[in-house]
This record gives structure tokens, sequence and C-alpha cells, in this order.
């Protein structure tokens, strides 16, 4: 299957497989503790592990277009702030 | 454990998986390969990193289309909400007028985008259209190709005119719903309309009427094919809004990296307003 008019690069592969693996990584721990663990949360509504996990790429994603049109291209601080960010999101929502 | 949850069942979702794999992920994904690299044609890239990001985020072009796709989200929602529930609150409860009207109410939502915008840039032509040679007759200097204050009126009114339907259908759902006790309480206690209205009628309106200012604040922030049929995004850029700024870049110019990287700032956006939606949905119903 010829996909080069998708015109793929190796960092954007690797995003998307890092994607596809957290989507694998989900499926396994909702197979080994079915429910999603519902819970409410800092943000006053129920959410499971799949919305925590949803509002932590959205979130990581802003913060990227944050760090980069208000500081800087070094990505590499906006991906450090993101993983504390869905580790709070992971705790506390 | 108590294993109530049947996991294989999400088998059964693998076909609309795939389906949507075709027709939006895979599309996606290709939208966030073009983002991070340049193309002078022929399938052949350049790496760019995050350079059209950058670019987009800098742009005066980006942050303006994204200026006046709020100012006039906020314009319609301005209008349409309380015309909306104006319209609810006098329309018929019971008898003929209540199919007449929801016929009459549903007929705007039912014409097709590009339609409406064919409708609106013949009806409001200075030369042939209704709206505009009536406006020129009565001394009106009206001329929406030209100038940018009718441009904007022009694509407003036909928003009004396009959706308020929709505002005043769940408007309408929402009081249907009201249990007769409720006026017959506010009868005894001698209540005046204005007392009925923002005690009784608003307060259980609430949640329809989050949802209308939700779904009219998406689907305007989206508007592409009406204003684009009627003013092609001018006079100038006036009209141009974001859905129609990209479509200028990436199909215009063929900017395909700075359109791709555009896209997705706007489809974040627009994800993160959906995902505000759901929630309240699903919060509306978990209380029901």
């Amino acid at each position: 299957m010829n996909l080069t008019w998708m015109a793929w690069t190796l960092p954007t592969a690797v995003f998307f497989i890092t994607i596809l693996v957290l989507l694998c990584g989900m499926a396994v721990w909702e197979y080994v503790s079915p429910g999603g663990n519902p819970r409410v949360g800092v943000l006053r509504f129920e959410t499971t592990r799949g919305d925590r996990l949803f509002l932590s790429l959205l979130g990581s994603a802003f913060i990227h277009l944050a760090w980069l049109g208000l500081v800087g291209p070094n990505l590499w601080w906006a991906l450090a702030l993101s993983v504390v960010y869905a580790v709070g999101v992971f705790r506390y929502v | 454990m108590d294993r109530t949850w049947n996991n294989k069942a999400w088998f059964m979702v693998l076909p609309v998986l795939l389906l949507v794999a075709f027709s939006a992920v895979i599309p996606l994904m290709t939208v966030v390969n073009y983002s991070v690299q340049d193309t002078f044609g022929n399938n052949v890239f350049f790496w760019a990193g995050s350079e059209w990001f950058e670019e987009i985020l800098h742009s005066d072009r980006f942050w303006e289309a994204m200026g006046r796709n709020l100012v006039f989200s906020a314009i319609i929602l301005v209008i349409e909400i309380p015309l909306g529930i104006f319209i609810a609150l006098n329309m018929p409860k019971k008898g003929w007028g209540v199919p007449v009207c929801l016929v009459l109410m549903a007929l705007p939502l039912l014409i097709p985008w590009n339609v409406v915008g064919t409708i609106w840039q013949v009806f409001g032509r200075v030369d042939i259209g209704l709206l505009g040679y009536s406006l020129r007759a009565l001394g009106f200097n009206y001329n929406y190709v030209n100038d940018p204050f009718d441009a904007w009126i022009t694509v407003i009114v036909m928003d009004v005119w396009h959706w308020t339907s929709l505002v005043v259908l769940l408007c309408y759902a929402g009081l249907v719903s009201i249990p007769d006790a409720y006026y017959q309480a506010a009868k005894i206690d001698g209540a005046s309309r204005w007392a009925i209205f923002r005690y009784i009628q608003l307060p259980k309106m609430n949640r329809v009427l989050l949802i209308a200012v939700l779904l009219r604040f998406m689907d305007s922030f989206m508007i592409y094919t009406e204003p684009f049929v009627v003013t092609g995004g001018g006079p100038g850029n006036t009209t141009t809004f974001l859905s129609i700024d990209l479509v200028k870049l990436a199909i215009g110019e063929f900017n395909l990296g700075e359109a791709a990287a555009m896209s997705i700032v706007y489809f974040l956006i627009i994800m993160l307003l959906s995902w505000v939606f759901y929630t309240v949905m699903t919060a509306y119903d978990a209380e029901r």
C-alpha cells in the first residue's frame, strides 16, 4: 500500500503510535478493571478514566500551543508541563 | 470480583471504528503530517517542525479572522436567543396554530446551507433583489458587495433568519413541558406576566437554553457556506471567518502546511467546545 500521499514523517509516526499505545493501554486497563473507575473530582461532575485521558491530551495540546505562542519553539518544557498536568488530571479530576 | 461488564461487546463497535478511521482519523493524520512540513507540490515534502504553528499563532490574519468569528457568534447569540424565547413564548400552546407554527419554524432549518446563501445573495442584490432594491428605493445606500457594514448586516440577518427557529423550537419544547400546576399556582398568587416568566418559565427553560446557546455558538463558530456564497468573505476580508480563511489558505494559496496548522488549532478549539457541550448534555441527562 502506497502511503506517500499521507506525507508521513518519523516524529508524526511516533506521535500517533504513542496515542495508539495509550489507547491500547487504556483498553487493557479497562479489561483488567472494568467500569472506567467513575468518580466526581474537582470539576464537580463524574469522569471516567477515558474522560481523564481525553482531558489530558486536549489540555496538553493547548499547553503546547500556548508555549509556542507565548514562549518559543523549544517544546520540551511544554511537554514536561503537560506530563505534570496529565498526572494532576488523573489524580484530581 | 462482581463482573457485570461484558467487554466482548466492544468488538461490536469495530465496524464503526473502521468507518471512522477511514472518514476521519486518516484525513486527520494527514493534516497533522502536513502541518509539520512544507511542500511545493509533486508530493515532495520538507520538514518544517513547529514553524507553521508559530506562524499561525503570531499571524494577525488568523487572530483577525478569529476575532471576526467571535464577534459574529456573540452578535447572533445576543439576537437569536432573546428573539427565540420571545417567539416561543408567543406561540400557541394548543389548537390548529401549533402544527402551523411548528412547520413554519422548521422550514428555514430544512433548507440546505448553500441554498440559504443563494437566496440571500439574490435577495440582497440592489439590481434584482427584493431586499436590496427596496432599501435603495427607500433611500438607503445599501450595497452588501462593497460596504463592509452592509455585508455584516446581511450575513447576520441571514443567520438570524436561518437559525432562530432552532432556538424557538428548543424553547417551545421547554415551555410545553411545564406542568399547568405552576401556572395555576402563579395565578392564585396574582403573579404578573413578568414574574411568571422570571420565576417559572425561565428556570424551566434554562437547560434547553444552555443547549441552544452551545449549539448556536458551535455552529456559528464553524460557519462557512452561507457567508461564502453571499459575500465570499468580502468586501476585502471583512466577512472572512475562520473557515473561509482556512479554505483561502489551503485551496486559494495552496499553502498546505500553514492551512494544516490552522486546521489543527481550529479543530482543537471545536473539540474543546464539543467536550463542553457533551459534558453539559450528559450532566443534564444524569440529573433527569
